[in-house]
């Protein structure tokens, strides 16, 4: 995205809405017109009006004589239907042809007012030949997040409640509670928004799911593959949530270009609690995307976040098999891209399409790592950390046949070698460090999946998981995904 | 601010602003509604449909390409009835145009000026994809046509009040072609009254409804359920006691479920378009009814 592009963008806009409160004021000869034509239309609704009651009239004698003979033979006519003349003639009686037909409710009650309620219910078998337990993705500070192929066996996923709705002509909210399989609720999403406040902008307060990349927006139950990439666990322990406020503004082009920012608490990695006012962090992300032709369509997205971390610890061992915790305080900044391209002949997916995607993220740390910062082996040392980080996936699905889809997906991390004070200066050994040894973990995974309908999903997964270098980790799950109450939004 | 710089500036203004206020940005959201504005708007319309003939209205996502067009509309006219309840809800928050807000005028929804037919008295999954408001594809029955283009025709003289007058004119003109033309599809459809019909999915009712046209069965055993190749077993058994006259699909749907009945039962396939575009002779609404009532005689009059 060129900045000559963005300012032409963010300029035009502004114009656009400069120019609008003149163009809207009525000239006084226009004011005359407009009240002849007003004056015009009552004249013609009136006499509408008139025909309409007149009808109405008729019926209620018609209607008075029983049963009323339906136009078209009774036999022809569909037994769902209610007789088509009658319903059509009926329609008038609500009220004038130009005015809504809704139906009145018959009674008021507070349950009218009553949130949309959805329900996901997941659950999965896992074949996992190596330790859940001992899962460690080798080069990568450990998050404390959602990391790994999860416990073998049957499980319960999460199960996703969501509840939302308008809360007054400016604002919705949406609450999304997650139950996890050890009886723990967590607060997934907790915000609420309001849309036009100014032309093409949305703004969301409260806990959500960052724009960064393509995948974080997106919920769990509508992913591709069971678990995330491999990327978003190292980076940010599975999608990474920003509690805080998020301003995104459309701009007013042919083409779809969108622009975003974050601020908020950064209290989860690689931010931390460092008990702190203020912002800890920020995020920025640009979208642009397009149809090809009726068929195809796709969107890029760059993403940068920036966090601070203070005393953000770890634990690790030393040379000598010690149990010590580590702890890093400094910048952390991590950048990405990403692109979808979405296929179906002539546009109707319901056949066969194609989704292809793929993300990368690079991170960038420089500040200050204490070892042992707690002491436990003896001597806390301090020392100059730099890191620099990546990790990509790309993967592709493709729906055969109605129902039947296939995809596979090859995931890559890059830990780099960091640089560390004390091993530079001597004081310490690579050794020291065992869990910051660079390491390139990737992972290969295959998908089968059925959807008996757009409410539910059954899926088969394989993979080769070589996060650990010693050994591969074979993987076979099996999963299912229900979707109850509210009909989901078809995000692309 | 150096002239240079208002030079530019104005210069960007003339590419943002122009288009948009040359004529009325209107997106539908099907081509029946995009059709019935062009009959309504003539040229002080510009308008899109968010959707073509070849694709299934209810399993659209919100595409980037939709939520730049939501983004710079003065009108939307979509069906509502919950049939563009997957996407469209998404398309206008993210769009933040604040016109298009649910039940602001510039938002038009055309199901709620017509009679709805089966609507469900129990809205529940098992039933399939059922929509509480009753089945939401009504522009298949013209006189629903007719209803939607009076209120249409007052909501664009609403939302663009500068052309009030063409509006109503233009509506004039209108329906007095389309009360023609039905007279005339009603004459001609005469034979069409109780002949039985299988359809693919529920969405060819009002057009029976206006015909008298029977439906024995249609191909998905529940709505937006697709056949399985049990179901069209007994589906060919059931048509053997009762014979059909044709084995209709829309032009979006997917042609092997009916393709394998006809083949098996012997009664033809006809493809309707369904909606405008949906094929060479559905060029605007009069064509959509001229072509699916010739491919319906010719169904009937085959045998």
């Amino acid at each position: 995205m060129s900045v000559s592009r963005l300012a032409a963008a963010l300029g035009g806009g502004l114009l656009c809405l400069w120019f609008q409160f003149p163009a809207r004021a009525a000239e006084p000869s226009e004011l005359e017109q407009v009240k002849r034509e007003l004056a015009q239309l009552r004249q013609s609704y009136e006499a509408r009006l008139q025909s309409l009651e007149k009808r109405i009239a008729e019926l209620q004698q018609a209607s008075a004589a029983p049963p009323a003979q339906p136009a078209i033979p009774a036999a022809a006519a569909p037994p769902a239907a209610t007789s088509p003349d009658a319903a059509n003639a009926a329609a008038p009686v609500a009220t004038n042809a130009a005015a809504p037909i809704a139906a009145a409710p018959s009674t008021t009650s507070a349950t009218a007012f009553n949130p949309a309620i959805s329900l996901i219910l997941a659950g999965r078998y896992a074949n996992l030949s190596h330790d859940p337990d001992l899962y460690k993705l080798q080069g990568f500070v450990p998050t404390g997040g959602d990391v790994g192929p999860g416990s073998r066996g049957f499980g319960v996923g999460e199960s996703e409640l969501g509840i939302s709705a308008n809360i007054d002509p400016t604002f919705s909210g949406q609450l999304t509670a997650s139950f996890a399989a050890d009886n723990t609720l967590s607060v997934e999403e907790a915000w609420f928004q309001g849309a036009g406040l100014v032309e093409g902008g949305n703004l969301r307060v409260g806990r959500f799911l960052s724009g960064i990349g393509y995948l974080n927006e997106r919920h769990a139950h509508t992913w591709d593959f069971i678990d995330a990439p491999l990327v978003y666990q190292a980076f940010f322990g599975g999608p990474i949530k920003t509690d805080g406020l998020q301003l995104r503004w459309v701009a007013p082009t042919e083409r779809f270009f969108e622009l975003g920012a974050e601020i908020g608490a950064g209290t989860s990695f690689p931010g931390s609690s460092g008990g702190r006012n203020g912002i800890g962090s920020t995020t920025l992300f640009a979208h642009l995307g397009d149809d090809i032709g009726e068929s195809a369509s796709w969107r890029v997205g760059v993403s940068l976040l920036a966090h601070r971390a203070d005393d953000r610890r770890y634990d690790d061992v030393d040379s000598a098999g010690i149990p010590v915790t580590n702890s890093f305080s400094g910048r952390t900044r991590t950048w990405g891209v990403d692109g979808i391209y979405k296929w179906s002949p002539g546009g109707n997916a319901q056949q066969r399409n194609l989704i292809v995607q793929g993300e990368f993220f690079q991170r960038r740390e420089s500040g200050t790592l204490s070892h042992d910062t707690l002491g436990a082996a003896g001597v806390t040392s301090r020392g100059d950390y730099r890191a620099t980080q990546n990790g990509w996936y790309v993967q592709a699905a493709y729906q055969f046949m109605p129902r039947w889809r296939v995809g596979a997906r090859y995931d890559r991390l890059d830990s780099g070698s960091p640089r560390i004070g004390q091993v530079e200066s001597g004081a310490l050994t690579a050794a020291d460090f065992p869990i910051l040894q660079s390491a390139q973990p990737s992972r290969t995974s295959l998908m089968f999946d059925f959807s008996p309908s757009e409410f539910s999903r059954f899926r088969l997964q394989l993979g080769a998981d070589r996060s650990n270098p010693a050994a591969t980790d074979h993987q076979v799950f099996l999963q299912y995904i229900m979707s109850l109450g509210a009909h989901g939004a078809h995000k692309f | 601010m150096t002239s240079l710089l208002k030079q530019l500036l104005l210069a960007l203004a003339a590419v943002v602003v122009v288009p948009a206020q040359a004529a009325l940005n209107v997106v539908a959201c099907e081509p029946e509604w995009a059709a019935l504005v062009k009959e309504l708007g003539g040229d002080s319309v510009n308008v899109t449909s968010t959707t073509t003939a070849l694709q299934d209205p209810h399993h659209i996502e919100a595409r980037p390409s939709l939520i730049a067009r939501m983004r710079n509309a003065d009108l939307l006219v979509c069906t509502g009835m919950e049939l563009e309840v997957g996407w469209l809800p998404l398309l206008i928050q993210q769009s933040g145009n604040p016109r298009l807000v649910a039940g602001s005028p510039a938002n038009f929804e055309a199901g709620r000026f017509v009679a709805p037919l089966e609507v469900p008295t129990r809205v529940d999954r098992s039933e399939g994809d059922v929509h509480a408001a009753g089945n939401p594809h009504i522009h298949l029955d013209p006189r629903n046509v007719a209803k939607v283009a009076t209120a249409l025709a007052g909501r664009l003289a609403q939302v663009d009040a500068a052309n009030a007058a063409s509006y109503q004119q233009r509506l004039a003109s209108f329906s007095a072609r389309w009360s023609e033309a039905m007279r005339k599809w009603e004459q001609q459809a005469q034979p069409l009254r109780g002949m039985p019909v299988v359809a693919h999915h529920k969405n060819m009712t009002y057009l029976w409804s206006w015909l008298g046209v029977r439906e024995v069965a249609t191909l998905q055993p529940k709505p937006g359920v697709e056949p399985s190749g049990g179901y069209l077993a007994t589906l060919k058994a059931q048509l053997a006691q009762q014979p059909a006259k044709a084995v209709v699909r829309g032009a979006y749907e997917d042609a092997r479920a009916s393709q394998w009945l006809s083949e098996q039962s012997g009664i033809p396939a006809v493809v309707l378009p369904f909606t405008v575009g949906g094929n060479d002779k559905a060029k605007d609404l009069f064509g959509l009814f001229d072509s699916s009532i010739e491919l319906l005689l010719g169904a009937g009059a085959a045998k």
